[in-house]
């Protein structure tokens, strides 16, 4: 395990060298002087030399990239363009009301995709299986958009049970006011497609051989779905839940836009508006990492669910 | 003397089945019989015959969705109705009193919890001890049913065991709380002959030990005759014989019966063609055809030169270390123009890598294999083209191996375009069609999907894909193992046919010995990667000179009255 485990991170230098090759040749090609973004209205020939000298882009490409790794080495990608800031401060100060808002979501809406999921595919072909699979294709044809303007303009402005929009600097005003909301909006997006996946998967596990031996058993059919089928159900639902690790980083764009929660999501649509070019280095680079450290542990978790996994 | 009530009674039991369209499909047409109590009643017929249906509606696990059980039926346990049993009571009885074991016993076992954790799970369940207790006798009960280093197999997950060990398994999870009644279904169908005649040994001897009554479900009833009391022959949903053992074998009644007994082929004797059911369910009288001279001949071509052939597989170990295994370790054989090389041998030995190594589907380390004197094994891919024309396989699944979006016109066709065979579509449909009829299936099944074909058919189908590239050489692995007896016989007498007609070469690999020497001129002996024994397909059977070869000879179930337990006179 230990050995598989150094040999994994080992293998992660040479795909993040890649990564930071295609992200500086990308930013030098694609993305233009940024020089001309700062400078502004005030554009000329000083200026401009200026701006460039103190940014390193008159250095020569290599050179210019060997910064780029010391500042991946380092962790440290400067000052954002837009605010002076450094980076590392910004995304650090902007991480906590992501992860709380996702890391919840997350964790609420799989616990209740998994049980509505495990109970329909009980009682696969009844009504009840039915009405949630034809509830979840309407509720899954619906854009977010709509949950998040109904929601505000029915539950917090008519309603008045919630808070329009907000957050504070306390995590306990943050939990049992601003928090509710956005929380329950996108559980109840993410929930559909979640609820018809799951349910695929437990109605897969309940046809094998092994579901017959437990009822040969004698085992009742609660102890069979919880215990028999849930694990086996569980392989394929980890997978696509640590799929979607790495974006807890990113944030919920939209969810944070609309509530104004000064977190990941509005931080990169505001980065990508004003060409903050640190910015989005800096997130591009904490992306890939952590889409990296989530494929590894993924990897580990299969490991603890079935035994059958060897890892190589 | 009054004989002592039977310990379940099947009274005119009804299952229909229907589809999703609302067809109704009768599986089994009011069927009665009784199991009495420390017996072993033997439920013997074809697949689609209703027999697992049986031995699902004792013990209520046919779906809910689409089944059908007549009301009028009864099946009576201990004074009880089953069909009319509470889920609780049910579930008491299930594992308890009733147990059972299943064909498969890789998917059987639940992949994600050691096989200690699942017979505990049995026990705690319905003797109500605590897990310390439950553990000891887990233990006991593996130790019983034969496993090896029970305390250190407690903690294996079923992967990690080999097929029969899986099987003894089940069997000690089965026997766990002294059932009074043990349902096997096809317990030993997945494995090997000499794993089956092990665990038929323990079954016969836990049944004497506990003097449980044992419902065994079979379609081979050779293997039956070795260790029932009591003989149900299925056929269609209903029962056609049912007759003590001695009786089925001696002085068969039914020709269905008789039919059955007929199709399967005997290491005693070799006729030209193998008798199907059809033949004895029929007005006329059956003739046994002439035997068939087997063995290679002085004037006989070779066609293909094996020499040294190994086959290295790699895997990753540890920090730096590769770890290889020789699954092919060094064989050399000549198969002759016309004739047919048996490969016998056990799951593992490598003679399916052997077959796929011969093609290049599977990459040899040394070796050379000569095709009419061309090494296979150095030409280029382009070069290799054509002789991949030449030497076709057809594998062992063949509800597998068989596209499922493809229809039977585009299995067909599709290699006659990679190889250029016919001019054009309409041409090679013609040929489809034509090679169609060859093995046997009407032109218009073309136009339908694998999924619409029994077993048997599928097959066919295999063979006919493999015939439209028109080659010489057609390796068989396991191609008849997964098709029930009497289906089998017809393959092999198209195989036969085929052979005859069109002067195919043969490499027919199989675990099944009296199969192999039906079919057989030579006769190759595989163990563990290497070649045991090689000798002319009459010497080997007559005198087997290696004492893997007697191992396996001694494992093939001869019927009655061969039993495996001592009978009572």
């Amino acid at each position: 395990m230990l050995a598989y485990i150094v040999r994994r991170v080992w293998q992660m230098v040479p795909t993040l060298f890649g990564v930071m090759l295609l992200l500086f040749v990308l930013f030098n090609w694609v993305g233009g002087d940024p020089s001309y973004i700062l400078a502004g209205k005030n554009l000329s020939a000083e200026a401009l030399a200026g701006i460039r000298q103190q940014l390193g882009l008159d250095l020569p490409l290599p050179q210019q990239f060997l910064i780029f790794v010391r500042q991946v080495l380092t962790l440290d990608f400067g000052t954002s363009w837009s605010t002076q800031q450094p980076v590392s401060a910004l995304l650090h100060s902007r991480i906590g009301p992501s992860l709380l808002l996702t890391g919840s979501m997350l964790l609420l809406g799989t616990v209740l995709a998994i049980a509505i999921a495990a109970l329909v595919a009980y009682r696969r072909g009844s009504l009840t299986d039915r009405l949630v699979t034809l509830i979840a294709t309407c509720a899954m044809s619906v854009s977010a958009l709509v949950y998040i303007i109904a929601g505000q303009y029915w539950l917090a402005f008519k309603g008045g049970w919630f808070p329009i929009m907000g957050w504070s600097d306390s995590t306990l005003d943050n939990l049992l006011h601003y928090l509710p909301l956005p929380l329950l909006l996108g559980v109840i997006v993410g929930l559909a497609p979640d609820i018809r996946f799951y349910r695929s998967c437990f109605v897969e596990e309940l046809g094998h051989d092994y579901v017959r031996t437990a009822r040969a058993k004698g085992l009742s059919e609660p102890v069979i779905m919880l215990k028999h089928v849930l694990r086996n159900a569980m392989i394929p639902v980890v997978t696509s839940l640590m799929m979607s690790l790495p974006y807890l980083m990113m944030g919920a764009m939209l969810l944070e836009t609309f509530f104004g929660i000064p977190g990941m999501g509005k931080e990169v649509v505001m980065a990508v508006e004003r060409s903050d070019f640190p910015v989005i280095k800096a997130i591009t680079i904490y992306i890939a990492l952590a889409t990296m450290l989530f494929n590894l542990l993924t990897d580990i978790v299969y490991k603890l669910i079935d035994p059958r996994v060897q890892l190589h | 003397m009054n004989p002592a009530p039977p310990l379940l009674s099947v009274r005119k039991l009804r299952v229909s089945f229907r589809d999703e369209h609302g067809h109704g499909a009768e599986a089994v047409k009011g069927i009665s019989f009784d199991i009495p109590a420390g017996k072993t009643v033997a439920l013997v017929g074809e697949s689609g015959s209703g027999k697992s249906v049986t031995a699902m509606a004792i013990t209520r696990l046919l779906p809910e969705h689409g089944c059908h059980i007549d009301p009028d039926s009864e099946i009576l346990f201990g004074g009880r109705n089953l069909l009319t049993a509470s889920r609780s009571e049910l579930r008491s009885l299930r594992g308890g009193d009733i147990a059972m074991v299943f064909q498969e016993p890789m998917s059987s076992l639940n992949p994600v919890f050691s096989v200690g954790e699942q017979i505990i799970e049995t026990l705690m369940l319905h003797t109500g001890v605590g897990r310390k207790a439950a553990q000891q006798r887990a233990l006991a009960l593996m130790q019983e049913v034969g496993l090896p280093a029970p305390e250190r197999k407690m903690r294996s997950y079923p992967h990690q065991l080999s097929g029969g060990q899986q099987q003894r398994v089940m069997i000690a999870m089965a026997i766990a709380c002294e059932p009074k009644l043990l349902i096997a279904d096809e317990p030993t169908t997945a494995l090997d002959v000499t794993i089956q005649q092990q665990i038929l040994q323990l079954l016969a001897s836990l049944q004497q030990k506990h003097g449980m009554a044992v419902l065994f479900i079979s379609h081979d009833l050779e293997l039956v005759g070795q260790f029932a009391d009591e003989v149900i022959v299925m056929h269609h949903g209903s029962i056609h014989e049912h007759a003590p053992v001695r009786q089925i074998f001696e002085a068969p009644q039914d020709a269905y019966t008789k039919a059955l007994l007929r199709c399967r082929p005997h290491l005693a004797s070799r006729p030209a063609k193998l008798p199907v059911i059809r033949d004895f369910l029929g007005d006329s009288c059956y003739f046994e055809p002439p035997q068939r001279q087997r063995g290679y001949q002085t004037d006989d071509r070779v066609i293909l030169e094996v020499q040294g052939l190994s086959v290295d597989y790699h895997s990753r170990h540890g920090w730096f270390g590769h770890h290889s295994q020789r699954a092919v370790d060094g064989v050399s054989f000549t198969l002759m123009r016309g004739r047919t090389l048996g490969i016998v041998g056990e799951s593992g030995s490598g003679k399916s890598t052997l077959g796929l190594a011969l093609i290049r589907l599977q990459q040899a380390s040394a070796g050379r294999v000569l095709f009419e004197g061309e090494d296979m094994l150095a030409l280029t891919p382009r070069q290799l083209r054509d002789y991949k024309r030449r030497i076709q396989i057809v594998f062992q699944n063949p509800y597998a191996s068989l596209n499922p979006r493809f229809s039977v016109a585009q299995i067909l066709t599709e290699p006659m375009l990679l190889h250029g065979i016919g001019c054009d579509t309409a041409e090679r449909l013609q040929l489809a069609g034509d090679w169609l009829e060859h093995v046997g299936l009407p032109r218009k099944a073309l136009a339908k999907y694998p999924h619409e074909f029994s077993g048997g058919q599928r097959q066919r189908i295999a063979i006919a894909r493999c015939l439209t590239m028109h080659p010489e050489i057609l390796i068989c692995d396991e191609s008849v193992s997964a098709l029930d007896v009497s289906v089998q016989a017809q393959v092999l007498n198209l195989l036969q046919a085929l052979q005859d007609e069109l002067g195919l070469s043969y490499l027919f690999i199989s675990h099944d010995l009296a199969v192999v020497k039906h079919l057989s001129d030579q006769v190759l002996v595989m163990q563990q990667g290497r070649c045991v024994e090689l000798a002319d397909a009459d010497t080997l059977y007559a005198a087997p000179q290696h004492p893997y070869t007697r191992q396996l000879l001694d494992a093939i179930p001869q019927g009655w009255p061969h039993c495996i337990r001592p009978r009572p006179a």
